[in-house]
């Protein structure tokens, strides 16, 4: 060891240079890694307070009267703006509402399967009954720790994996995507319309599918132009509003006029695009138009197609507490109310006999919807 | 003065001594930061270390860190020999997932059977991390290409190139998860029972990790090759001057790193979900180098580092329970990190200083030194 660091002393000044670079890199790297946890942790810390004050805590508390509710998220957790809030406003609605009391655990990006087991077990272990696990990242996990804990139930959202204690919110993501796709196609001048999904994976094919029959249905030469943001299992394009806003500026320059995008906390970006470009976009899950978090572009907001997330969680929450749980897939569609566009700003105020049209026909079988 | 300076250079051993301290006080660092975080947010810093602790001790959390840990160790190893050489290889990351994609693929489609097919995966995914590795490398020499931004690059390509394989080629879609077929079952590596109180088992690929670890230190400390290659890294004009080929070296520590990062991947695949699907963990190459770092590139030091890793999180869900916020892990892991690289930087220029001092002290007093001499 003694000789190396004369080594490193006789260094060339290439190496030493290199060397040099090297330690200030993984300096920096540590430090901002550092620094950006602190701002998140104390960001998170904060929030938590106010959010879980009506919960218990520590696992190890008896058993109370109320019911105690585990809630796993998927990755980006509360406040993405987009699906995880969903789940969340449906359980806070729970929490008001039918006086349950919860416990939220939140994912880590790139974690394994085994990891995800843990988190669903130390819920069900740790006495919450039911457990709602949020995302179909959970498919596999929830499959093993629902065999174990038989007297528990759980939901999952956006999986059918199967076992007599598990209920299955699944949506027709496909459907709801129909009816904006030809809202586009009805609204747009230029007859070049754009989708930009956050990551290119199967649940997004299904908005995409969808909005593109629904406005192929409306005008068979339309021109759409789809990008996906990320590639899996790099998960980054559901909160890249960088990315969102470069594929979406991409599309209106190539001259789209409207673009719907399926992608979670990059939505943003594009609907950022799309003011600059005057044009309009479409947002998603949420009634994005009346989120105050995009007061400043709700102009721009035509509809958005908007997934109940938060009324699929509450729902099962009442039938648990009313002693009703159906096990197995409750498929949320247009019949079911599940999915539907939304007409805040009232832009869709002249077309809206067509498209209630459509929806007609879907609900009653007329027009079937592919979902890839 | 001197007799300082000598009670200083008397205790070389210290030095040894510190550089086992050094990681201890990083750690203790780490939780005193931790806990003014803590207490700033307005939580109790032992009830947090105490639920961390208790979370951690249990038999079936701590199967769970092994085999996390496993992970995280064959991946530390991959980036330390890149390390020693002073070869930045940042693309341990994508090596590992597009042999995993590409090994995943081979072997769900059973091509042979039983433990013929196990052999052939890892064949697999020790080649494709090899040659995606050799890319980097060969653009190093060839074209004088930073490693650091080519291997960055290649990530991104092996994200792309994976997708695509799987999309297109390996997938099968069941429900909303695009994975690859799975491997057969007589094709899989059984766990084995080794922690007591707990049915959860530990990973086959422990072996593995730790034959890895040996091999590592045998390489690096008692091989020819092993010698070239730490002169290679700490200068690359004395090793020139001794007849090393530089070129030949950077290329074959590259392909070396690529193999071992090939392997970081299969006891996820051949040990756990047997599919390589969206779900399949990401960013182990990046854990592997803040471990190469914590474990400054000794096979023990990682091995403790990566338990040490895996440990804090696979403990922080326990956190939430608390209504903590389970970022606190991260910032526990990243000042852990930085404390140890701080705290090895000082030892480090300590020990200069008090090489130039016993150097020009001998200078100092020739004939002493000639006496020792003889």
């Amino acid at each position: 060891m003694r000789s190396a660091c004369v080594h490193r002393k006789l260094d060339g000044a290439d190496t030493e240079g290199e060397y040099t670079l090297l330690r200030n890199r993984v300096s920096k790297m540590a430090a901002a890694t550092a620094a950006g946890a602190m701002l998140m942790a104390a960001a998170a810390c904060g929030g938590s307070d106010s959010t879980t004050s009506e919960s218990t805590t520590g696992a190890s508390a008896p058993a109370a009267a109320a019911v105690k509710v585990g809630l796993a998220y998927d990755i980006g957790g509360r406040g993405d703006g987009s699906f995880n809030d969903a789940a969340a406003a449906g359980l806070d609605k729970a929490v008001t509402e039918l006086k349950v009391e919860k416990k939220e655990l939140e994912a880590t990006q790139g974690e394994t399967d085994a990891q995800k087991e843990e988190r669903l077990r130390l819920l069900a272990s740790g006495g919450y009954n039911p457990v709602i696990a949020v995302g179909f990242a959970y498919s596999v996990p929830l499959g093993k720790v629902a065999k174990e804990f038989p007297d528990t139930k759980f939901a999952i959202v956006d999986d059918p994996v199967a076992a007599p204690n598990i209920s299955n919110l699944l949506f027709a993501e496909e459907q709801g995507s129909f009816l904006v796709g030809a809202a586009a196609a009805l609204k747009s001048k230029s007859g070049n319309i754009g989708f930009v999904g956050g990551v290119d994976v199967p649940l997004i094919h299904k908005f995409q599918a969808g909005y593109e029959a629904g406005a192929k249905a409306v005008k068979p030469d339309i021109k759409i132009q789809s990008k996906y943001l990320t590639q899996p299992p790099d998960f980054g394009g559901f909160g890249d509003p960088a990315k969102g806003k470069t594929a979406a500026e991409g599309m209106f320059d190539a001259g789209a006029d409207i673009v719907y995008q399926a992608a979670g906390g990059s939505g943003g970006g594009v609907f950022d695009a799309a003011k600059a470009a005057k044009g309009l976009a479409i947002g998603v899950d949420s009634d994005q138009g009346a989120l105050p978090a995009y007061s400043g572009v709700k102009d721009v907001i035509m509809t958005s197609m908007i997934k109940k997330v938060d009324v699929a969680v509450f729902d099962f929450l009442q039938h648990y507490v009313s002693n009703t749980v159906k096990e197995g897939p409750t498929i949320y569609d247009l019949k079911a109310g599940g999915v539907d566009y939304s007409v805040t700003g009232g832009q869709l105020d002249d077309i809206k006999s067509q498209l209630d049209d459509y929806k007609q026909k879907i609900i009653s079988g007329e027009i079937t919807v592919p979902s890839s | 003065m001197s007799t300082f300076v000598d009670r200083l250079l008397g205790r070389v051993k210290l030095s040894g001594w510190l550089a086992l301290v050094a990681p201890l006080l990083a750690v203790l660092f780490a939780v005193v930061i931790t806990s003014v975080v803590l207490l700033a947010t307005g939580k109790a810093p032992l009830e947090t270390f105490q639920a961390l602790a208790q979370y951690g001790s249990q038999p079936r959390t701590m199967a769970v860190i092994v085999n996390t840990g496993t992970e995280y160790y064959i991946s530390a190893l991959a980036v330390a020999i890149g390390f020693r050489m002073n070869l930045f290889n940042i693309g341990v990351d994508g090596q590992y997932r597009l042999a995993a994609v590409v090994a995943a693929g081979v072997g769900g489609a059973a091509l042979l059977p039983g433990v013929l097919n196990i052999i052939l995966i890892v064949v697999v995914a020790v080649v494709v991390g090899a040659l995606w590795a050799a890319i980097a490398g060969l653009l190093r020499v060839t074209r004088g290409v930073s490693e650091v931004i080519s291997t960055i690059m290649l990530n991104s390509i092996a994200t792309g190139i994976g997708s695509w394989l799987v999309t297109n080629h390996f997938g099968v879609l069941r429900g909303n998860e695009l994975a690859t077929k799975e491997i057969p079952g007589d094709s899989r590596v059984p766990g084995m029972a080794l922690i007591p109180g707990t049915q959860l088992q530990v990973t086959g690929f422990i072996v593995l990790a730790l034959v890895l670890g040996v091999a590592y230190y045998v390489l690096l400390n008692r091989t020819r090759f092993g010698f070239e290659l730490r002169a290679t890294g700490q200068s690359e004009t004395a090793a020139v001057a001794s007849g090393i080929s530089v070129k030949k070296m950077i290329v074959i520590t590259m392909v070396v790193s690529g193999v071992v990062a090939g392997l970081i991947g299969m006891p996820e695949l051949l040990g756990a979900s047997y599919k390589y699907s969206t779900n399949f963990p990401t960013g182990l190459g990046f854990t592997g180098i803040a471990i190469a770092l914590l474990g400054r590139n000794n096979a023990v030091g990682m091995a403790i580092g990566a338990l040490l890793w895996s440990f804090l999180d696979n403990s922080s869900d326990t956190l939430q329970l608390l209504d903590i916020s389970k970022e606190i892990v991260a910032i526990m892991q990243g000042v852990i990190v930085l404390s140890v690289i701080i705290a090895y930087e000082l030892v480090h220029r300590y020990r200069i200083v008090a090489e130039q001092r016993r150097v020009s002290r001998e200078l100092a007093t020739p004939q002493q030194a000639e006496g020792a001499a003889a």
